[in-house]
């Protein structure tokens, strides 16, 4: 038996198997391994040296049928129709249009229904798929490993090298298993669940692996809430989250519109259902969690592992032990203006923000629209609803749910990646504090001297009616409201003839 | 791509962890369609205190940044390295760097070193007892010295070899073009397609406006 013979017949895991089936080349002699690509997604941030780096090597796009584009991280959330005041951001997504234009890719552009997060725009159009590689110019393309697929962000060199070879030489990776045994508390999401674990294994705990997200909690999940989780699996220094197909990601992607038919169909569901670890399968490292002994988790700090469950209070840096955390967390607390030991729930925030690649999705939006219909947003409290996607704009209109925010106080406003990073318009002023949906609370991230709580969609809701941080438990629901079942609702099924779908 | 064997430069010390990257360059630079001319925004949010290390004489011309644990965290923006490549900087030594951060350091000619935390708070001492002090990185030796103490650091081979050989990533690949197209052709017809685009029909999207 040959060493690939051998290594073929050995139990494996399921980051392992959907890499071995995309290996074009083995590497020898330390070289890596090279990997063809399924699906390349591509924004106007990181694109722009990529395909000036063709043009001045004379290099086609390989295969502009595998890659998608759309416009994100600059677009403005206002008066789409009107041209982009700001001249850069202006710039940059004209040289995408422009690229695209040149080297024949598909773009979706503002304005047009499938544009919007390019995390959000793979799955909807039903292009991400188990069993797929997957690479974006963005870190957060670790979403798509939500579906079983192997996904992860890459530099700008990258996507040039994708752009012209289609394919990417990388470096063998380790596999983390990460077991979320039982059942999330009412209240609780998957947002809570990932903070948890980023809480626990630190932002530098995932370095070199691809973690794969396991067990009943997981299982309980809909496709949406699996996204979320994927989602920040870099905020835990992971480059790829996975999580083995189900017929919930079957259901969710049947019918979209790149979703095989007919016999293609049939074919990928008995291969997809191959793609889960082997039950004899080694993993180099596993973490297991309790949901059940979750509650909504908060950030206090400035890096996403800096996180606490919501009726801590802010940490006492004397009473931390290891140096570098003790001066990391001193410097976090005075960059978010905190007292050490304020019960969290004591914060108040100016803005909550609802949106992002983690937390902009329809279902997001509607577990929103459940807490916040008929209440008014506390005095003095912006609330900004950005939807991930045109589509899921749409949606949320034909569902009524723009309605239910606007009469709340909130403002509703077109498609984006918005105040997660503050590269269009809608940014937090020095000083400013925010409760945010989205997936990083680094100093000025949200825009210079801007304040960051990550938090889930319940939590952002409660944060907004109360305006200091809160959880549902700390509202008066009316009797028999579910708040068990935000993340488990599966999305109507897809249909074809309905006109707008998410 | 340069080729790189040894550089001698001002190390500079950032006694800082999980510098992510939008501290080495905040989004808002990311903006331009350039390959070059980001030199001013890098570490932009700190460059205005005075007290920040860049900002003093003796580091100002520094080439090699020594920094704390968990460097280059964040997001996968390839502009991190070309803000401390335009400012000078040819190595980073941390004890842990992550992972994009590395790669894109690796494909753009820049030196990340992983060096035992012990041994970057040797390096610390040095560089602040005597600010303006070069730091040699040998690549062949893979070492960092400064005044009397070496320092061994990490890097992988083949990152290694490409550096010390100044070889494009996907010159090297197109070398295997055939297995490409070998493998292309296997590719199994439920895979997806970006085109012929389909979507679900069109709808107009009506611009949400300033409220108030």
């Amino acid at each position: 038996m040959t060493d690939d013979e051998e290594m073929s017949n050995m139990a494996g895991t399921l980051a392992e198997k959907v890499w071995d089936a995309h290996l074009v080349r083995r590497g020898t002699d330390g070289s890596p391994d090279l990997l063809y690509i399924d699906l390349h997604l591509v924004h106007e941030v990181t694109s722009p040296q990529a395909f000036e780096g063709l043009r001045l090597a004379g290099r086609q796009v390989r295969r502009p049928d595998l890659t998608i584009a759309t416009e994100d991280h600059n677009t403005p959330t206002l008066d789409i129709d009107l041209p982009i005041a700001d001249l850069t951001s202006r710039t940059q997504i004209d040289t995408l249009r422009n690229n695209a234009r040149e080297f024949g890719v598909r773009i979706h552009s503002l304005g047009d229904a499938d544009q919007g997060i390019v995390h959000q725009v793979g799955p909807q159009l039903g292009l991400t798929m188990p069993g797929l590689t997957v690479v974006c110019g963005d870190s957060h393309t670790s979403t798509h490993g939500a579906f079983g697929a192997l996904a992860f962000g890459i530099g700008t060199s990258e996507v040039e090298h994708v752009l012209a070879t289609q394919t990417l030489p990388l470096a063998p990776f380790k596999t983390m298993a990460i077991n979320v045994e039982g059942e999330l508390p009412p209240g609780a999401t998957s947002k809570d669940i990932i903070l948890a674990i980023i809480a626990k294994i630190g932002t530098g705990g995932g370095q070199g692996y691809v973690l794969e997200y396991r067990g009943e909690a997981i299982r309980r999940l809909s496709m949406e809430a699996r996204m979320t989780i994927c989602n920040m699996s870099i905020e835990a220094g992971a480059r790829a989250g996975m999580i083995a197909p189900d017929d919930t990601t079957f259901e969710y992607l049947k019918g979209r519109p790149h979703a095989p038919e007919g016999a293609d169909w049939d074919a990928a569901v008995e291969y997809w259902r191959t793609l889960r670890s082997d039950d004899d399968a080694v993993f180099d490292a596993e973490v297991t969690l309790r949901a059940s002994d979750l509650e909504p988790f908060v950030t206090w700090g400035t890096n996403p592992g800096q996180g606490l469950p919501i009726s801590a209070t802010v940490p006492v840096p004397e009473q931390i032990a290891d140096e570098n955390e003790r001066v990391a967390a001193e410097r976090a607390i005075e960059y978010m203006g905190l007292t050490p030991g304020q019960p969290l729930r004591e914060i108040p925030v100016d803005t909550v923000f609802i949106g992002s690649c983690t937390n902009g999705r329809i279902e997001d939006l509607r577990s929103v629209a459940k807490v916040v219909q008929g209440r008014k947003k506390a005095d003095g409290v912006r609330v900004l609803v950005v939807p991930a996607s045109a589509r899921v704009r749409l949606q949320a209109e034909a569902e009524g749910l723009d309605q239910i925010f606007l009469d709340f106080g909130a403002e509703w406003r077109n498609a984006g990646c918005s105040m997660c990073l503050g590269m269009n318009p809608d940014q937090l002023q020095p000083g400013e504090r925010a409760a945010s949906t989205s997936n990083r609370n680094f100093e000025g991230r949200q825009g210079k001297g801007g304040r960051t709580h990550l938090v889930s969609p319940l939590v952002a809701a409660a944060t907004a009616i109360r305006g200091t941080l809160s959880s549902l438990s700390d509202l008066d629901l009316p009797e028999g409201t579910d708040i068990t079942s935000f993340d488990g609702t599966p999305l109507a099924p897809l249909d074809p003839r309905v006109l707008v779908q998410v | 791509m340069e080729k790189f064997t040894t550089h001698t430069g001002v190390g500079v010390p950032l006694r800082r962890s999980n510098v992510d990257t939008d501290q080495i360059i905040p989004a808002v630079y990311l903006k331009r369609v350039t390959r070059t001319g980001f030199e001013d925004a890098l570490f932009a949010a700190w460059r205005g205190d005075p007290t920040f290390v860049l900002n003093q004489d003796a580091y100002r011309a520094g080439s090699v940044l020594v920094a704390g644990p968990d460097f280059g965290t964040g997001s996968s923006r390839e502009h991190a390295v070309w803000a401390l490549k335009d400012y000078g900087f040819r190595v980073v030594l941390a004890s842990r760097f992550a992972d994009i951060f590395r790669g894109n350091s690796g494909k753009q000619g820049l030196v990340a070193g992983v060096v035992a935390q012990e041994d970057i708070e040797l390096l610390w001492k040095i560089l602040e007892t005597n600010p303006g002090t070069e730091v040699t990185v040998d690549l062949v030796n893979r070492t960092a010295s400064a005044q009397d103490v070496t320092v061994p650091f990490q890097i992988d081979d083949y990152t290694r070899w490409r550096l010390m050989e100044g070889l494009d990533d996907i010159g090297l690949t197109l070398q295997h073009e055939d297995e490409i197209s070998a493998f292309e052709a296997t590719r199994a017809s439920w895979r997806p397609k970006t085109l012929p685009a389909r979507t679900l029909p069109k709808v107009e999207i009506e611009a949400a406006r300033p409220v108030g």
